[in-house]
């Protein structure tokens, strides 16, 4: 079974098509980077997987439970699905801590107690548990998006869902990220990625796909999909970021 | 250098006077009419007549401490239930305000405007009239009910106008990440979106906070006994009392005790939200 299986999906906002019959699935364990030019879909296709953007049609499984079925409850079913945001999105008057406690006590019910020790580990994990008791505000970018990070880790996710997790950071701030996502990608974490870093999804990445124009134009591993393309739309695509001067 | 002072002479208004000279003859005119318009004032004004019926102090004095222990106290009382009342009923509107529910918008904006439209009184006299409507329906509290039920439909009208754009103002993505942790709406709304609103209209709210303090003097209007009287009924009693309109002064400047340090603080608060964070 699949983690992630998804099935002739396809999303308008009004007129405009922007998924247009994606089939497409993640099996556990694997990293799968997406890849294409801004307005592509893959943003909301990512979108799509955890019903953050209710699809027009088609199916998306995760753990083998439709989400598109109208008689699942859908705030269960996201408990098992992390997602991380190009925004970040702390909650600004809660402190890290609480910001990585709160689900846990209010969806999962478990004990204050239970949720701090858990947070504590998470926050161990990304390397930020002096920050404990600060508020987003105090931290800089990279620090908030691994706050993010921790924050869905906690919920012991299945599957986590990463949005450009790094276009909103400053250059700098870019690797300390990548290295907490690359570290998760070998803990065995079930990840799919919408990324601009062509060099994280080269070498993390189990399988790579590019969209462009709502479709899944190519599909495979980062050797072939990045190094050897087949489809002219990806050399062009991949001739633009690698190359951004020339 | 000549064609410095050529240039100089160019900008000179021929045979007029320069737009900053023209301002200053203007100024000073505007202070010379201001000046007489106090002394002719003050010298037509019966001083004694103003210092006897405005600031006599044996009156004034006759209106303690029962000033602050009723009138004051029942002012506030009055203020605090309707506000506590309106705050909730006007967070509520402002969520059915911006619920996907069509029938719950609807309501939303009719309430927020027929209350934002009718006169504070009307909405009081409505309210004395309410058991013809109910037999044998009485608020709790009596007067007291009244006065919250007045002054909370009145206010939540306004409140739920400012809690709407509080809640418009959180960004998107907080509900996102909210939902996305397994959140359910009502959850997220409560534990992630209020609490965030809620600080960014806290100046208007404090605002909304000094007008309702000035409109409990409305409660005026419901009949109210001399220990239910707040301030403004307290001053007018004691006027007719004593046939003197000091007390009147006194309730007066007892309402601006309250009311600028209020208005202060929410211009404060305003400033300092604005400038940082």
């Amino acid at each position: 079974m699949s983690t992630v299986e998804i099935r002739n999906l396809h999303k308008s906002f009004g007129d405009l098509e922007v998924l247009r019959g994606i089939d497409f699935s993640v099996e556990s364990g694997q990293v799968v980077c997406i890849i294409g030019p801004s307005g592509s879909g893959k943003s909301t296709l990512l979108r799509c997987v955890n019903l953050l953007e209710q699809p027009t049609s088609g199916q998306v499984f995760v753990d083998g439970i439709e989400l598109t079925d109208p008689d699942v409850d859908i705030d269960a079913a996201r408990r098992r699905i992390g997602m991380v945001f190009q925004q970040f999105n702390l909650f600004p008057h809660l402190t890290v801590m609480r910001n990585i406690t709160i689900a846990q006590e209010r969806v999962l019910k478990r004990s204050r107690a239970e949720a701090e020790r858990i947070a504590t580990e998470n926050l161990k994990k990304v390397g930020l548990l002096e920050k404990a008791k600060a508020y987003p505000a105090q931290l800089s970018g990279g620090q908030q998006q691994r706050v993010a990070i921790a924050r869905a880790l906690a919920m012991n996710p299945s599957l986590m869902l990463f949005d450009e997790p790094t276009s909103a950071l400053d250059p700098e701030l870019v690797g300390e990220v990548l290295s907490v996502m690359r570290q998760l990608a070998q803990d065995g974490m079930t990840m799919l990625v919408v990324t601009h870093e062509m060099s994280f999804a080269r070498e993390v990445a189990d399988r790579v796909v590019f969209m462009d124009h709502g479709v899944i134009v190519e599909d495979g591993p980062p050797e072939q999909v990045i190094g050897n393309p087949k489809h002219e739309r990806t050399r062009e695509f991949l001739r633009r970021v690698l190359n951004p001067v020339g | 250098m000549s064609s410095v002072t050529e240039q100089q002479q160019a900008l000179r208004p021929r045979g007029g006077l320069s737009p900053r000279k023209k301002q200053r003859i203007s100024r000073g005119i505007q202070y010379a009419v201001l000046v007489i318009v106090v002394v002719v004032l003050a010298a037509i004004a019966d001083w004694p007549a103003i210092s006897q019926s405005f600031l006599n102090m044996d009156v004034a004095r006759e209106g303690l401490p029962e000033l602050f222990t009723v009138a004051l106290k029942n002012t506030v009382i009055y203020t605090i239930t309707g506000y506590a009342f309106g705050f909730v009923l006007g967070l509520v509107l402002a969520l059915m305000r911006l619920s996907s529910v069509g029938p719950y918008r609807w309501i939303a904006a009719t309430y927020i405007e027929i209350f934002r439209g009718l006169p504070a009184l009307v909405i009081f006299l409505m309210i004395i009239n309410l058991p013809l409507a109910f037999p044998g329906f009485r608020l709790p509290g009596d007067v007291y009910g009244q006065a919250a039920l007045g002054l909370g439909l009145v206010s939540a009208a306004y409140m739920a106008e400012t809690f709407r754009a509080g809640l418009q103002a959180v960004p998107k993505g907080q509900m996102e990440a909210a939902r996305s942790l397994g959140m359910p709406y009502m959850r997220a709304m409560v534990s992630i979106i209020i609490p965030q609103a809620v600080r960014i209209v806290i100046p208007p709210l404090t605002n909304e906070l000094v007008l309702l303090f000035k409109d409990s003097s409305l409660v005026l209007f419901l009949g109210v006994t001399a220990s239910q009287a707040e301030l403004a009924k307290f001053g007018n009693d004691e006027a007719a009392t004593f046939a003197n309109p000091t007390p009147i002064f006194v309730a007066g400047v007892t309402y601006l005790l309250i009311t600028v340090p209020l208005g202060y603080l929410a211009r404060r608060l305003e400033a300092r939200q604005g400038g940082g964070r």
